[in-house]
C-alpha cells in the first residue's frame, strides 16, 4: 500500500485514502477530432514498467486531484505536483532524470 | 513406535496433562504440546491421506512448512479445515480430525489412485477432460468436485470476534529467534521504535535445540538474559504467537496474531490483524531444512531431521526407536548426536557426501558408535502405513540395493533453505548461493520504498547465515545499520555477541538419491507432498515443453497447494533444472506472494462484517418508516422503504395499494435520497453544458429542466432535474445511487479539464430533506397546510419557487416522475419529521399514503420514463432510449458528443427502447431474452432484445414492460417470444412504451 503526499494539502496518507486516475496529461479530444485522435485519445494508455505520471484524487481528504511521478517497478515516488498543468514541472523532471538519466517527457530533446 | 519418552521436554509442563480427541479416539498430552507432538507422543503417526493418490501421510515437520498433517479443528461456528497440526497448540478438550479420506484415515477406497498413478501423469486434467464438452458439466465436474479440495468448507457462521490494529515503528523485526532478538536489541539500544513479531509461542527460534553456547552462556540462558533486557525497553515491543504474514508497497507490513487460538474459551477476539507501517523491515525468518527426493520419501515416518530433532528436545517425543539419518550435510549430525543422548538407535547414518577426512559433527556421532555410510544414500523406503527399513545403494550409482536396514523412522536432511518469502513478497531479488545449495537475498536489489531505497534487510539465517557466530554477528551489523539509515545512532555500550563457533565440512548439493534412479524410483519420489507431485512429473512437465518454471509449476502443480511449496520449491527447480540441462539460478523460482502462512478470512475481515459491514445512510424520515412497516430495500449506501406493508397484506399487496392510492387520492414518498449538487459561479452554465447532453445554460431562474449526462465514452451514466437558482447558480438533482459517483465525475472534469472556469460545487444531499407529494390530491393538501400560492398559475409544471408552507421554510419543485400532479418538497433536514407529520395531517381526509420504491418504479414505468440502472447498463446511449429530445442540436460540444458519432454508436441496428405487452396479461420475467431467427455461429439461439423493466401494472391491471429491440420502434405491434428460467416461454407485443396518459395531461392540472 502505497504512501502518498498530497501536494495540495500536504497530508501524507496512506494509498486507501486516494483514488487512482490513470495517466497524466491526456489531450482531450472532442467533435471534430479524428477517429484515429479519438480512439487514442479515450482508450491508449502507456502501460510503462519504469516512471509514470498518473493522477489520483485525495478523495478522502481535500477533494483535489492531483499529478504524481511514480516508477511502476520500483514504486519510488519522484514527486506529487498540480493536476493544473499541461506538463510536468522542471523539479519532477530533475528528480525523475536523477534516477532515469535517459528519461524525455514527451518530445523533449536531448540536450 | 513412536512414543513420550520419560525425561525432557524443554517446552513442555508436565504438571498440566491435557486430552484431546483424534478422530473420535481420546488421547493424552501436556500443556506446551503442539498437536503434532501430542499425536507422535499417542503413536499416530499416520494422520491424514494425500490429495490426488490419497496415499497415507505422516508428519514431516514441527513448523509452518508442514505439508501433510492437516486438520479439521473443532465443531460448528469454531470449525475450521487446513489447520496445521505443527502450529496448533495442545488444549484441554481440543477436537481433531484427519482430512481427504473415505470411509476412514486406515481404509481409504481413495487409495485406489495409487495404483492408477501412471495414468494420472502431470497435466493429466488438462489432457483427459478437454473433450466431450458435454461430459464435462455433467460427469467430470460433479467428481472432481466431490474428490477434491482437502478440508471442509465449514457451514455455520464463525462464532468468534476478530480485529484489526494499527501500529507503527521504526523498525519492524519478523522473527523472533536468536537473529531477531540481537537485532531489536541493537536498534532498541539506538532509540529507535521496535516491533518485534514471533510467529510461535516460544523466543529464541530452533537455536536452543542446537544447541552451543552465546558469550560463555547456554543459547538458552542467552536468549532469556536478552528478552529480559528487551522487556524493559520502553521503544521495544514483542509480540509472539504473531506471524508476519506479508510485506507491501513502501513499508506496509500484515502481521497475524493469534489471541486466543491456544485457549478457545478466553474472552476476546481470536485473532488480530496487525496493519503495520514500518521505517524499515527486518527479516529474521530463519531457515527451512529441505526434505531428499528418494523413493518413498512420503512414507509416515520419514521426517525432516530437524523435526525429529525439535520432538525429541522440545517435547520430549520420540519419532521411532530405530531412526535412519539420511544426509547430504553435517548440521542433520545433530539429531543423530539428540537421538542418542534421548537413548534411542540410529542404526546408520546415510551420508551421500564423500569426505576426505571426518568434521567435528562426523567424528563425535562415531564416537558415539553411530555407523556412518559416506557416499551412500536410500535407494527406497520399505513400509506403506509405516516405515518398516530403508535399502541402502550408493549415491553415485542407480539405486542397486548394497544392504538392507531394519528402522521405524527416518530423519532426512538435503540442506537449508533461508525463509526469503517476506524479502520477496515486494520485489526484492534473490541470488543462488552455490556453496550452501540456496536462494538468498540479493541484498543489492531489495525491495523499495517511496524514496527509492530498500526497505527491507534480511537477517541471519534468512540472509543465508547458517553459523550461530555469523547469525548473530548478521543480525547485529544488519540493525545498526538500519538504524543508522534511519538516522538513530548505535548505541555505545551495543557490541555484537560471540557464539563458539562449530567446524562444519561444507554440504554437497542432492536433487536425486541415488543419482541415477530409475523411472520406477523417480515415480515414487515425492517433491511436493501436498499436492503429490513426483520427481517424474516434473520431469515429464518439462519433456512436454513447460520450460519456464512459472509454466511448469502450473501444469504440474508443484508448490501450489496450501502450503505453497515451502519444501518443495527448491527441490523441484533444480529437478526441472536437471532435466532441462540448466543451471538452477537460470531457472529461476516462482513468485512468492503473501500470506507467508495461511491466515483467517476473520482476521482480513475483521469488524467489519454483520451490522459493521459497511456504514448504512439513514434519512431523517427513517425512524417514521421503520415503525410505519417498511420493508427496506438497498440503494447504494442508503435504505429506502420499499414498500410499507400494513397488517394482513402481502409485500406485493402493499404496492398495489400505494399505485392506485397514489394515481386516485394521494401518496407521500421521502425522496431525501436523491442527489442535490450545488453548481454556482459565472461559468456555472458553461460548465453544466459540457455535462449535460441539453443547453443548461439558457434555463431560465425559477425554471427546471430535465438532464441527460454521459461519460467520454457516449454511455448514459446519470439523470436528473435541473433547477437554476439564479444567474450563477444551479441546484443539480442526480440519482439516488450516483450522487456521490457524479459529484466525483463533476469535479474530476472541473479541476482536471477546466481548471480556469469559475464554478464551486457543494455536495447539498443530506442538508435537506424532500418529500414528493404526488396525485390528484396533492393541491389540495398544500393548500390545506397554506402559506403560499401553488396553484397553475403561480407555479406551472417544471418551476420551482422558495417560500413558506404550514410553517415550514419550504422549496417547491413542480416535477413529477410519476405522471400525477406532484410538488416536490425540499425542507431543511432537521424539519424533515415535522414536515412529514404535517404532511399527514394535512392530507388525512385526501386519502394520504405513503409509498416506497417499488411503487414509484411502477408509476414511472406506466409513464415509460427510464430508470439509470433499469434502461441503462453502461452500453446504452440517450439515443438508444428515444430521448434525442433531450440532447442539445445547438451545442459544438458536450461530454459524450464525440463519442456518440463513432460508428458503433451511429448504427441503425442498435437495440432501441420500447414498451412490451403480454399477450395474455402475465408479467414478463426481468432481464429475459427475445429469440430471433436461427443460430450464431457459436450455436446458440439468436436474440434480438431484452426486457430492462417489468411490473405488475394495478392501473392497468396487466404485465407491463419495457425493453430494448432490434429496430424495435419501427416494429410496434409485432409479437417476440421470450423463454422465461422457469420453462415457460412468454408473448409480448412491443407498444409505445408510454402505457398510462400519454398526452401528459395528469401532471399539467
Amino acid at each position: 500500500m502505497l504512501i502518498l503526499t498530497c501536494p495540495c494539502c500536504h497530508v501524507t496518507a496512506e494509498e486507501t485514502e486516494f483514488h487512482a486516475g490513470g495517466e497524466a496529461h491526456l489531450t482531450r479530444i472532442g467533435p471534430g477530432g479524428s477517429e484515429g485522435e479519438f480512439e487514442s485519445y479515450l482508450f491508449m494508455r502507456q502501460n510503462p514498467k519504469g516512471v509514470h505520471l498518473e493522477r489520483w484524487r485525495h478523495v478522502y481528504g481535500c477533494g483535489k486531484w492531483f499529478h504524481l511521478a511514480r516508477d511502476t517497478a520500483t514504486l519510488h515516488v519522484y514527486g506529487a505536483y498540480s493536476a493544473q498543468t499541461t506538463a510536468p514541472p522542471d523539479h519532477i523532471r530533475t528528480a525523475i532524470k536523477d534516477r532515469h538519466p535517459d528519461w524525455r517527457w514527451q518530445g523533449e530533446v536531448n540536450q | 513406535m513412536s512414543t513420550r519418552l520419560a525425561t525432557g521436554g524443554r517446552l513442555l509442563n508436565k504438571s498440566a496433562p491435557l486430552s484431546f480427541s483424534f478422530n473420535g479416539k481420546q488421547m493424552r498430552g501436556y500443556e506446551g504440546d503442539t498437536l503434532a507432538s501430542a499425536l507422535l507422543a499417542n503413536d499416530q503417526v499416520l494422520v491424514g491421506r494425500s490429495f490426488k493418490y490419497h496415499r497415507p501421510r505422516g508428519i514431516v515437520t514441527s513448523g509452518p512448512e508442514e505439508p501433510n498433517a492437516l486438520m479439521n479443528l473443532g465443531q460448528e461456528g469454531r470449525f475450521e479445515p487446513n489447520a496445521r497440526a505443527t502450529t496448533t497448540e495442545l488444549f484441554d478438550g481440543l477436537e481433531a480430525a484427519s482430512q481427504n479420506h473415505w470411509p476412514s484415515l486406515e481404509f481409504d477406497v481413495g487409495a485406489i489412485n495409487k495404483h492408477l498413478s501412471r495414468f494420472l501423469p502431470a497435466g493429466f486434467y488438462y489432457k483427459m477432460f478437454m473433450h466431450p464438452r458435454p461430459l464435462w458439466k455433467h460427469v467430470y465436474e460433479p467428481i472432481i468436485r466431490h474428490s477434491a479440495g482437502l478440508g471442509k468448507a465449514p457451514k455455520a457462521a464463525d462464532a468468534d470476534n476478530y480485529e484489526h490494529f494499527y501500529a507503527f515503528c521504526d523498525v519492524l523485526i519478523v522473527g523472533g529467534g536468536v537473529a531477531g532478538l540481537q537485532a531489536a536489541l541493537a536498534a532498541g539500544q539506538s532509540g529507535a521504535r521496535v516491533i518485534v513479531l514471533e510467529q510461535s509461542p516460544h523466543w529464541g527460534g530452533r537455536a536452543p535445540v542446537d544447541g552451543g553456547r552465546i558469550d560463555g552462556a547456554s543459547v538458552e540462558d542467552w536468549i532469556a538474559q536478552t528478552l529480559a533486557q528487551l522487556r524493559g525497553m520502553e521503544n521495544v515491543t514483542l509480540r509472539e504467537r504473531t506471524m508476519g504474514a506479508g510485506v507491501y508497497d513502501h513499508g506496509y507490513v500484515l502481521g497475524y496474531e493469534r489471541l486466543r487460538d491456544h485457549t478457545p474459551d478466553a474472552p476476546g477476539p481470536r485473532h488480530c490483524l496487525w496493519r503495520i507501517r514500518a521505517g524499515h523491515v527486518i527479516t529474521a525468518t530463519g531457515a527451512i531444512e529441505r526434505p531428499l527426493s528418494f523413493a518413498g520419501n512420503d512414507v509416515p515416518g520419514v521426517m525432516l531431521a530437524s523435526a525429529v530433532r525439535d520432538y525429541v528436545t522440545n517435547y520430549a517425543v520420540s519419532p521411532g526407536d530405530r531412526t535412519v539419518l539420511v544426509t547430504n550435510n553435517d548440521n542433520a549430525y545433530l539429531t543423530a548426536i539428540a537421538l542418542k543422548h534421548a537413548g534411542l538407535d540410529v542404526p546408520a547414518i546415510l551420508d551421500a557426501r564423500v569426505l576426505p577426512q571426518d568434521s567435528q559433527l562426523v567424528a563425535q556421532a562415531k564416537a558415539l558408535g553411530i555407523r556412518v555410510l559416506m557416499g551412500q544414500g536410500v535407494s527406497s523406503v520399505q513400509g506403506s502405513k509405516r516405515v518398516t527399513g530403508v535399502a541402502v545403494c550408493s549415491q553415485a550409482g542407480e539405486g542397486a540395493v548394497l544392504e538392507e536396514i531394519a528402522c521405524d523412522a527416518v530423519a532426512m536432511s538435503g540442506g537449508w533453505s533461508p525463509v526469503v518469502h517476506l524479502w520477496s513478497h515486494c520485489g526484492g531479488k534473490l541470488t543462488w548461493d552455490k556453496a550452501r545449495a540456496c536462494f538468498r537475498p540479493d541484498q543489492d536489489h531489495p525491495p523499495t520504498g517511496a524514496d527509492g531505497l530498500g526497505f527491507v534487510t534480511p537477517a541471519g539465517a534468512a540472509a543465508g547465515m547458517f553459523a550461530l557466530d555469523d547469525v548473530l554477528h548478521d543480525a547485529h551489523a544488519a540493525a545498526e545499520g538500519v538504524a543508522t539509515t534511519l538516522g538513530f545512532k548505535p548505541a555505545r555500550e551495543a557490541r555484537s555477541p560471540v557464539a563458539e563457533r562449530r567446524e562444519e565440512a561444507p554440504m554437497s548439493p542432492v536433487w536425486q538419491m541415488p543419482q541415477g534412479a530409475s523411472v520406477k524410483l523417480r515415480e515414487k519420489t515425492f517433491l511436493d507432498y501436498q499436492n503429490d507431485v513426483k520427481v517424474s512429473d516434473v520431469r515429464l512437465a518439462a519433456q512436454e515443453g513447460f520450460v519456464s518454471v512459472e509454466h511448469a509449476k502450473r501444469y504440474t502443480t508443484l508448490g501450489m497447494a496450501t502450503d505453497q511449496g515451502k519444501l518443495s520449491n527448491i527441490n523441484g527447480l533444480a529437478t526441472l533444472a536437471g532435466a532441462l540441462d540448466a543451471e538452477i539460478p537460470s531457472v529461476g523460482t516462482t513468485t512468492f506472494r503473501p500470506p507467508y502462512h495461511p491466515i483467517s478470512m476473520g482476521a482480513i475481515a475483521g469488524d467489519a462484517r454483520g451490522d459493521t459491514f459497511q456504514p448504512i445512510r439513514r434519512t431523517p424520515l427513517c425512524e417514521w418508516h421503520e415503525a410505519n412497516g417498511a420493508v427496506w430495500e438497498p440503494v447504494g449506501q442508503w435504505r429506502r422503504p420499499y414498500a410499507y406493508v400494513q397488517s394482513g397484506e402481502s409485500t406485493h399487496d402493499a404496492v398495489m395499494r400505494e399505485v392506485t392510492n397514489t394515481r386516485q387520492n394521494l401518496g407521500l414518498l421521502d425522496a431525501s435520497t436523491l442527489g442535490k449538487l450545488i453548481v454556482r459561479g459565472p461559468d456555472a452554465g458553461r460548465f453544466l453544458d459540457m455535462l449535460y447532453t441539453n443547453m443548461m445554460s439558457t434555463l431560465k431562474p425559477g425554471k427546471c429542466r430535465y438532464g441527460l449526462m454521459c461519460n467520454e465514452n457516449g454511455f448514459l451514466i446519470d439523470d436528473g432535474v435541473v433547477a437554476r437558482l439564479d444567474e450563477q447558480t444551479f441546484l443539480c438533482h442526480t440519482t439516488t445511487g450516483g450522487a456521490d459517483s457524479i459529484h466525483a465525475h463533476m469535479e474530476e472534469w472541473l479541476q482536471t479539464e477546466w481548471w480556469d472556469w469559475k464554478v464551486h460545487m457543494v455536495n447539498a444531499t443530506e442538508h435537506y430533506a424532500q418529500v414528493a407529494v404526488v396525485g390528484p390530491n396533492a393541491r389540495k393538501c398544500l393548500e390545506k397546510l397554506g402559506g403560499m400560492d401553488l396553484s397553475r398559475e403561480a407555479l406551472g409544471f417544471m418551476e420551482w419557487t422558495d417560500g413558506e408552507l404550514g410553517g415550514f421554510k419550504v422549496r417547491v419543485f413542480r416535477i413529477s416522475f410519476s405522471g400525477e400532479l406532484s410538488y416536490e418538497i425540499a425542507v431543511e433536514a432537521g424539519q424533515g419529521q415535522a414536515f412529514w407529520d404535517a404532511l399527514l395531517v394535512a392530507g388525512h381526509s385526501l386519502g394520504v399514503m405513503p409509498y416506497g420504491t417499488e411503487c414509484l418504479h411502477i408509476l414511472r414505468a406506466e409513464k415509460g420514463f427510464i430508470m439509470i440502472g433499469d434502461e441503462t447498463d453502461g452500453t446504452v446511449i440517450p439515443q438508444d432510449l428515444g430521448l434525442n429530445w433531450a440532447i442539445s442540436k445547438k451545442k459544438d460540444d458536450y461530454l459524450g458528443k464525440r463519442a456518440q458519432q463513432r460508428s458503433h454508436m451511429q448504427d441503425p441496428n442498435r437495440w432501441k427502447l420500447v414498451g412490451l405487452e403480454t399477450t395474455d396479461g402475465s408479467t414478463l420475467p426481468d432481464g429475459a431474452y427475445a429469440l430471433g431467427r436461427g443460430e450464431n455461429e457459436n450455436g446458440q439461439k439468436v436474440v434480438e432484445g431484452r426486457v430492462t423493466s417489468t411490473y405488475h401494472s394495478p392501473t392497468l391491471d396487466r404485465g407491463i414492460a419495457m425493453g430494448l429491440v432490434l429496430n424495435g420502434p419501427d416494429r410496434m405491434g409485432e409479437v417476440l417470444t421470450f423463454p422465461g428460467t422457469d420453462g415457460k416461454t412468454y408473448e409480448a407485443m412491443i407498444v409505445d412504451p408510454v402505457f398510462y396518459d400519454p398526452k401528459g395531461e395528469k401532471q399539467n392540472v
